[in-house]
């Protein structure tokens, strides 16, 4: 009777997910009249909007990801090593942006580095775009600083840091060499949902005047009946295959085999 | 001076004094024990000379030059870690080559070196082999070569056995031991376990609470221990009260028999030890020592028995071999256990 149950919950759940999914791919497929089409993904994809956005966006996550690993690889190392005493208050400050809505982010942004201010970032479209980029690290930064500390939960850092210190290494090859790698899974974890989230990112993108993946789909859904679904369903593909390619590094990566 | 010399060596957390006043030479191609329970300060003045830890005071010098102010990847000293901290990236070959890599050793070099030092632990064949692919035994072997292989100036070892089973640790101690002779690198193993630091080192230093208590060779450690400390902490040992009647001729009371001592003490009770091994059932050549009294307790312990007699004021204890021709005696029974009196030890506080 029990086992009955779970299996009822569980297909309730399936249902309550993946049944609005189903029904808007269907709907995405329904362009063309009395049949399936792949004609609203022929548009998009066929689009140059869509294009210049989805390119501007992946090279914004992957610069994201880039300075998020330089700011939260050495700062979880460091914390981990000299300051196990500031961890919670570290941990609570990465946890900020959870609570903070990214509107409220993006408008201190805005009123901070303004074209009157002392740093007038938002004077110029490479400025603004480092705003931009500065502003995705902080959205990212719960995830990617929670991924780096577990990663670094998995090893002895005092120990290799030692090891590696008695060998000749200096702090940068350690952290190179030594910790990176062995964190890279972890690493790696982090840098996928930096990528799901800047691909979908709207608010910052938007208030900031950026040509984005986020403000595109708004403005095709505002607009258009079919396009949105089927954009929706490639943005749904794109994260799915982000948290696939987590499970793949994680399986493919030989020397945490063991720790398994 | 010393090859390695340390000299005054203070250590503080805090309020609290975790190394007082330790001071030791070391020479070139010696093998030198800290010994002692946990939290004596052995593994901190260890981190010390690795440039782990800053000392309060003191100075650490190697050939004369101080290396305090050194930072750890300047010293060229290798360190073993109990906890093995291979890098679980790499190939054990990788592991071994790293600090050559940092050194900017040629790679056809590095690689040849890296070949010496897998033969000398006989795992060449492992070289491609990652950390978790090896046993605990092989992986402290693997992290020996890879601080050996960028040749240091000092090995230190940081109880490299104690993760090891018993059989593996036996093993692994007298190749440890053999590699060091051969090599002729002057090394410091911190372990809490006697009967490694004994059968191990050229000297040994026993270590509580933060001071070196005794420093000699593993032979002067045991037979000559100079403090109670040392001679608890060292082999198994029966404490006897007695009181010295004859202060010049260094003359005891000792369960109503006048024995004398083989060095003079200072009128009053006295506290002296004596090893099981020196102690014996029946009386033997030299036994000049002879106290009645009843046995209390037999262990059979194989190749040996331990017997526990009560003489009236101490309670002693003595190990004989096992005879499979005569049965071992029982509790209850009357017995006389003698000695020599020129092994009792005077123990000092």
């Amino acid at each position: 009777m029990t086992r009955l149950w779970s299996w009822g919950m569980l297909a309730i759940g399936l249902i309550y997910f993946i049944l609005p999914l189903v029904g808007m791919t269907e709907f995405s497929l329904k362009m063309r009249r009395g049949e399936y089409s792949f004609d609203a993904y022929d548009k998009v994809f066929a689009d140059p909007k869509f294009q210049e956005t989805f390119t501007y966006s992946v090279g914004m996550a992957l610069f994201t990801i880039a300075f998020g690993i330089l700011l939260v690889v050495p700062t979880a190392y460091w914390v981990r090593l000299k300051l196990p005493g500031l961890r919670p208050y570290v941990e609570f400050i990465t946890l900020l942006p959870l609570v903070i809505p990214a509107i409220v982010i993006v408008f201190g942004y805005i009123r901070l580095y303004n074209t009157s201010s002392w740093l007038p970032l938002t004077g110029t479209a490479m400025g603004t775009n480092l705003l931009l980029m500065f502003g995705y690290t902080t959205l990212a930064l719960p995830y990617m600083y929670r991924a780096v500390d577990t990663g670094l939960r998995t090893i002895d850092v005092a120990t290799l840091t030692e090891a590696a210190q008695s060998l000749g290494a200096g702090w940068f090859t350690i952290l190179a060499r030594v910790i990176l790698p062995n964190v890279l899974v972890a690493v790696l974890s982090g840098a996928f949902l930096t990528f799901a989230i800047v691909i979908g990112e709207f608010t910052m993108a938007a208030l900031l005047n950026r040509p984005a993946f986020g403000p595109y789909m708004q403005l095709l859904g505002a607009n258009r009946a079919y396009e949105p679904a089927a954009l929706a369903v490639i943005a749904f593909a794109l994260t799915w295959g982000c948290m696939g390619l987590i499970q793949l590094v994680t399986r493919f990566s030989k020397h945490t085999r063991a720790q398994r | 001076m010393a090859f390695l010399d340390i000299s005054h060596l203070e250590k503080s957390f805090g309020a609290t004094r975790v190394v007082k006043d330790f001071n030791l030479g070391i020479e070139q191609g010696e093998f030198v024990s800290l010994l002692g329970p946990s939290g004596c300060g052995k593994t901190t003045v260890l981190r010390m000379v690795a440039g782990f830890e800053t000392p309060s005071t003191g100075s650490i010098s190697i050939e004369g030059k101080d290396i305090v102010g050194q930072r750890p990847n300047q010293r060229n000293i290798g360190m073993v870690f109990q906890a093995y901290a291979l890098f679980p990236n790499l190939t054990v070959a990788q592991n071994v080559g790293f600090g050559l890599k940092i050194a900017g050793v040629e790679a056809g070099e590095a690689a040849a070196r890296v070949g010496e030092m897998l033969s000398m632990i006989g795992l060449t064949e492992l070289g491609s082999r990652y950390p978790f692919q090896l046993s605990g035994g092989q992986q402290q072997r693997v992290a020996l070569a890879r601080a050996l292989a960028v040749r240091p100036r000092v090995l230190l070892l940081d109880e490299p056995l104690s993760a090891l089973d018993a059989k593996i640790r036996v093993s692994l101690r007298n190749e440890i031991r053999e590699i060091q002779q051969r090599l002729g690198i002057t090394t410091i193993f911190v372990t809490h376990d006697q009967e490694e630091a004994l059968s191990m080192s050229d000297r040994i230093v026993v270590m509580n609470g933060g001071i070196a208590e005794q420093v000699g060779t593993p032979f002067e450690i045991y037979n000559r221990p100079t403090t109670r400390f040392v001679a608890g902490f060292v082999g198994t040992l029966n404490m006897l009260q007695g009181e010295v009647t004859d202060a010049k001729s260094a003359i005891v009371k000792l369960e109503g028999q006048s024995v004398r001592l083989p060095r003079q003490v200072p009128a009053g009770k006295v506290t002296l030890a004596l090893r099981p091994e020196v102690v014996s059932l029946k009386a033997g050549q030299g036994h000049d020592v002879a106290l009645p009294g009843t046995i209390t307790d037999v262990h059979f312990l194989g190749s040996v028995i331990r017997v526990r007699i009560n003489t009236g004021q101490n309670v002693i204890s003595l190990d004989t071999f096992n005879d499979a021709a005569s049965p071992p005696p029982a509790p209850g029974q009357q017995a006389t256990v003698s000695f020599a009196s020129d092994a009792l030890l005077v123990l000092n506080d």
